[in-house]
């Protein structure tokens, strides 16, 4: 074996200038790969923790048949008290999930005594719903976050009523009864709108939202969670599915669901996009090594016939001589992967530092961090290794099944 | 005598789109161990064809050849790989060296690739055929970098490194200048007397045909004439 790895090496070697660009081009591929993979990957994980961390949470539990009525935010699909405490057992249970926060969603009016608009509103524990979605805080671009009797207004709203952070407004809404009620409420802060449903929501405190619905005991609209890790998202989601499915009313159908950010927001959408880019990519790479693979030893078995030849006529098992070959293209194929592997990686890490900002929805500056996962980065010089091989397994046969006579013949 | 090549009624036909051409035609000769044999003839007349059967390249259509013993026309390609490997030396006109392998890694080659001798004996047995040869300080260059009397040198070296029992040369000389050409059939020769290998050759060149031991004339694939020569 040592000694076929020495051939294989000599005569990639006594083509200097072909290995060099064959291993050149597989770099070259490798690298458009892992780039594009860590800044679509940083960019599909920025635009995901915009979209959780600002207002949806991991994933949401409903009533059933709520999220398919979400533009009406009903009152009367709500988890009551009793459940609530059921699910909080369930969700404390589940060391994946790192907080969740209870919100009573509505629609209303809000007037300044002069002028009314619609206005969506979710009823929150701040300091919940600062953990479960941490860039609230952020997005609050005056004030400070809602006490009670406070009400964080969106900044479309604000800007359309001139109103300013301390003003006093009223917030009128139907209870569940139809009822209509309204309630006082000082303008805390204002906040910066995301994209995506819910968006565009004001927020007051839970107890408020309470008081203003006239409920004799609080019934949530959503529990918004929030995971230790998102990649454990299908898991947990799973898992909360088959708790929660115990939970059934009178005909023994779940009363709740759960959904994930992807189900709620049509940007997963875009994020499936993203993932289906990447592998067009991949697949342009394994038509690079491929193509350019097949191309050189197929080159290489033509060059080389008389010396195949004179190899088989002394002896030489076709087995070897099929090794030979498979070991050039191995080599190939591992030397430009693990060259496009270290380049790509520097690149990476030079535009970390170059500190690439994008605009997103309403967001400007907004960091590009990319990153490649070591698994994912093995992965690619893996594949890349095995698509060369398999691309000089071809003109390898062909070198093996050879015809001595011909090709001593050959000239 | 014992006999190392016995060929009864060989025949060798091949097919050339739709018409069969007939290399050899009802060869009969045997050929002793230790013998120093030459076929010779025009070109076309079958003599490479006659050394592709013996050093089972290749199989005859019809007749019995036996090499050693063995009848080869019978074997698999992989076990004449084999057979090659362990009882056949070759030397070609164009010397067939590896040209990215030193001299020492050429005759060190089939030690390694086909009998996969251990280290300290292979270093043995190639730097003692080296040193016969007269190519032992010439062993780290390349085959670009001999001349083609050393480049044969080499491959009379390869040929012998696995001792084997015949050493089949096809025109050795034809790409030799006269001087160059009388010392690599002296050294053959050589090597023959001290190894007791047989060699067989195919060869028009007269210095080769005045060292042999039996001339064979081929002519359009038959034997015409089988002479010993005598050396005075």
């Amino acid at each position: 074996m040592g000694n076929l790895i020495k051939i294989a090496f000599r005569n990639l070697y006594r083509q200097k200038r072909r290995t060099l660009l064959t291993i050149a081009i597989i770099s070259v591929g490798v690298i458009a790969v892992l780039l594009f993979s860590a800044l679509s990957g940083a960019f599909k994980n920025m635009m995901v923790g915009q979209i959780t961390d600002s207002m949806l949470g991991h994933m949401q539990i409903h009533r059933k048949g709520y999220v398919s009525s979400l533009d009406n935010l009903p009152l009367d699909k709500t988890i009551d008290a009793k459940q609530m405490k059921k699910m909080g057992e369930i969700l404390d249970r589940i060391p994946r999930v790192e907080a969740y926060s209870k919100r009573i969603l509505m629609g209303g009016m809000l007037s300044n005594y002069m002028e009314t608009t619609n206005i969506k509103v979710a009823g929150i524990n701040p300091k919940d719903e600062s953990i479960v979605t941490p860039l609230l805080t952020s997005r609050i671009k005056k004030g400070e976050m809602l006490k009670k009797g406070e009400i964080l207004l969106p900044e479309l709203v604000t800007k359309g009523m001139n109103l300013k952070v301390g003003q006093s407004i009223v917030l009128i809404v139907n209870n569940v009864d139809g009822s209509v009620n309204g309630q006082n409420l000082k303008i805390a802060g204002i906040v910066e709108s995301v994209v995506g449903p819910t968006g565009k929501y004001g927020y007051i405190h839970i107890d408020d939202a309470v008081t203003v619905l006239r409920m004799d005991e609080p019934e949530f609209s959503e529990i918004a969670i929030r995971l230790n890790k998102i990649s454990s998202l299908d898991k947990v989601t799973r898992q909360i599915s088959l708790e929660i499915v115990e939970m059934k009313n009178k005909e023994g159908e779940p009363i709740f669901e759960v959904h994930s950010w992807q189900e709620l927001s049509p940007f997963y959408n875009i994020a499936k996009m993203i993932d289906l880019m990447s592998l067009f990519i991949n697949i342009l790479l394994v038509a690079i090594v491929l193509i350019s693979i097949l191309n050189v030893m197929i080159m290489a078995v033509y060059e080389r016939i008389k010396e195949i030849g004179t190899l088989t006529a002394i002896g030489t098992l076709p087995g070897k001589i099929r090794t030979m070959f498979l070991m050039e293209g191995l080599f190939l194929g591992f030397f430009g992967s693990v060259a496009g592997s270290i380049i790509g990686v520097i690149l990476i890490i030079a535009t970390k530092f170059a500190h690439i900002t994008i605009a997103f929805g309403r967001n400007e500056n907004i960091l590009i961090d990319p990153a490649i996962p070591f698994d994912q980065m093995a992965l690619i010089t893996l594949v890349s290794t095995i698509v060369a091989v398999l691309a000089s397994l071809q003109p390898a046969i062909k070198a093996s099944h050879m015809d001595p006579i011909e090709a001593l013949r050959y000239s | 005598m014992n006999k190392i090549i016995e060929m009864k009624n060989i025949s060798k036909i091949y097919r050339a789109g739709e018409v069969d051409v007939p290399a050899l035609k009802d060869i009969t000769v045997d050929i002793n161990k230790g013998t120093f044999v030459s076929f010779i003839g025009p070109s076309g007349s079958g003599k490479t064809t006659l050394l592709n059967l013996i050093g089972a390249l290749d199989t005859p259509t019809s007749g019995i050849l036996k090499v050693d013993g063995a009848e080869t026309g019978r074997l698999s390609t992989k076990k004449r790989a084999i057979f090659r490997g362990e009882n056949i030396g070759f030397i070609f006109q164009d010397f067939n060296l590896i040209s990215v392998l030193t001299v020492y890694e050429n005759v060190e080659y089939p030690l390694l690739m086909v009998k996969e001798t251990p280290r300290e004996k292979r270093v043995k047995i190639v730097n003692a055929l080296l040193e016969k040869t007269g190519m032992l300080d010439q062993k780290a260059k390349y085959p670009s970098q001999l001349s083609g009397g050393q480049k044969q040198r080499v491959a009379v070296a390869r040929a012998l490194t696995t001792s084997p029992r015949i050493v089949l040369a096809d025109e050795p000389t034809a790409n030799l200048d006269h001087d160059t050409a009388f010392m690599v059939i002296s050294l053959m020769k050589k090597m023959r007397d001290e190894s007791g290998v047989t060699f067989i050759f195919s060869t028009h060149d007269p210095k080769i045909v005045g060292v042999v031991d039996i001339i064979h004339t081929l002519e359009d694939g038959i034997i015409m004439k089988s002479e010993e020569v005598t050396h005075g």
